[in-house]
């Protein structure tokens, strides 16, 4: 359980990060708190690591009208915590209180859980859920934004290229009247989720404007579906997620393992999808209310 | 592949100490094998238990999770820096003493460091929120009701003893 042994690099600058990178075809040390364990079980040996825990000027979380930009340190709990991004969009701190244990959050990082890019984590699902983005800064291809719909490529895969740096990430804040949720299943507290479910509902005077899920742990990235079709123009009060549901389910393709058969967790899909929809519409009426 | 050696400092407990560490040393090895501080104990050494864990520049952190050359210049606060000013038990170590807290005692420093730095931001926790501030530290003794029970006696220690230190005039 020790990692093998690996060239140790600490720049300090974003530019000097990417360059080190190019030149090691090393990988980024963050938070660190997937990719040790990943180091220490010898699933991965890079022959280096580049600590940007020094870099200036990563850490900060900058909330403005439309959304909630956070720099590549900025810690779990350190975003959970942070009152203006909660005021802005609650679904961080809903999801975020759920990435396993406030220890391993006090350490790791919401980009780093991005770029790990696990189908399992809450955050990459938050980032597509809100079609937010990554910034970059890249040797080989330069400065630029991907977004969540291109930045989950498969499980553990992310768009990212070998030179690549992570820097930002932006969550765009939903417009008025859209209630939030974040609903998931672990076999114990902490854990990765069997399923887990985002939801956003927009209410328009008192009627379903749109609605969306995001779904954890079915597939291979996380699972955008898109259900307005189904539930567009009912009144908040008389929603049945019935055929919501069933495009879900239609939409996902869950496996099976030692924690869940791929059966369990398509029913898991369903029930928890209907709570969470159930949950970001009463949220989303209570704000419309307020 | 020869390893350079890495010179760091930590402040260990207060005191700084300068280690030389090859990049991969863990900093739960470098606490327990360089610094020579074995109480901090590893337990799954992939994150899960939480017997590692200690308290980096105040925040409880997975000391096995963490390279010790990454933590160079930080404050690290292990059990053995939960005691009081002149070393003996501090209120989570007495509270734990108080309510039989400990079977085995291998998953106990993690607890307390955890649990000091919790009581640091809510002195007066619930039930529920000492529960949820233990969540990821594993007892495999499963000894956890006199864990909680620990928690909320440790936050009466600290109160009695602000207390007593306001009714004497001194500085809490």
């Amino acid at each position: 359980m020790k990692p093998a042994p690996f060239d140790y690099h600490r720049p300090g600058s974003v530019a000097e990060a990417v360059e080190t990178l190019a030149a090691t075809g090393g990988k980024v040390l963050a938070g660190g708190q997937s990719l040790v364990p990943i180091m220490s079980m010898r699933l991965a040996a890079p022959v280096a690591l580049v600590d940007i825990n020094r870099l200036p000027g990563l850490s900060e979380i900058e909330v403005d009208g439309g959304r909630v930009r956070i720099g590549a340190l900025v810690r779990h709990r350190q975003l959970e915590q942070h009152e203006a991004a909660y005021a802005a969009n609650p679904l961080l701190r809903r999801a975020l209180s759920q990435v396993a244990h406030p220890t391993i959050r006090n350490r790791g990082t919401t980009v780093g859980s991005l770029v790990h890019a696990d189908p399992a984590a809450e955050m990459p699902a938050v980032l597509a859920l809100l079609d937010g983005s990554v910034g970059v800064v890249g040797k080989t291809a330069g400065e630029r934004t991907i977004a969540a719909a291109d930045f989950f490529v498969g499980p553990l895969e992310s768009a990212l290229q070998s030179d690549d740096l992570a820097v930002t990430a932006t969550f765009p804040t939903p417009p008025a009247g859209t209630g939030s949720s974040w609903i998931e299943l672990a076999r114990r507290h902490g854990d990765y989720a069997m399923v887990g479910v985002g939801a956003l509902v927009r209410l328009v005077d008192g009627a379903v404007e749109s609605a969306r899920v995001s779904l954890i742990s079915v597939g291979l990235t996380p699972v955008v579906v898109e259900v307005t079709e189904t539930c567009a123009g009912a009144p908040y009060d008389r929603v049945d997620w019935q055929a919501a549901q069933d495009a879900i389910v239609a939409a996902i393709e869950p496996e099976g393992d030692i924690h869940a058969s791929a059966q369990y967790r398509e029913h898991l899909a369903r029930v928890l999808s209907a709570r969470a929809l159930q949950q970001a519409l009463d949220d989303g009426a209570a704000k419309e209310a307020a | 592949m020869t390893e350079t050696p890495h010179d760091i400092t930590l402040t260990l407990n207060g005191t700084p100490r300068r280690l030389s560490v090859p990049a991969r040393r863990l900093l739960s090895d470098a606490i327990r094998h360089d610094a020579r501080l074995t109480g901090t104990h590893v337990g799954c050494e992939h994150g899960v238990c939480g017997a590692c864990t200690v308290l980096v520049d105040g925040q409880p952190m997975r000391s096995c999770l963490m390279f010790a050359v990454s933590a160079d210049g930080a404050e690290i606060t292990t059990t053995e820096g939960c005691t009081t000013a002149t070393g003996g038990l501090g209120p989570v170590q007495q509270a734990f003493r108080d309510c039989h807290a400990l079977q085995c005692g291998f998953c106990t420093p993690g607890f307390i460091t955890t649990i000091t730095a919790f009581l640091e931001t809510n002195p007066d926790p619930t039930e529920d929120e000492a529960r949820e501030a233990i969540g990821g530290n594993l007892c495999r003794c499963t000894g956890y009701q006199n864990i909680v029970a620990a928690v909320l006696r440790a936050a009466q220690i600290q109160r009695e003893q602000s207390q007593l230190q306001g009714e004497q005039g001194q500085p809490a």
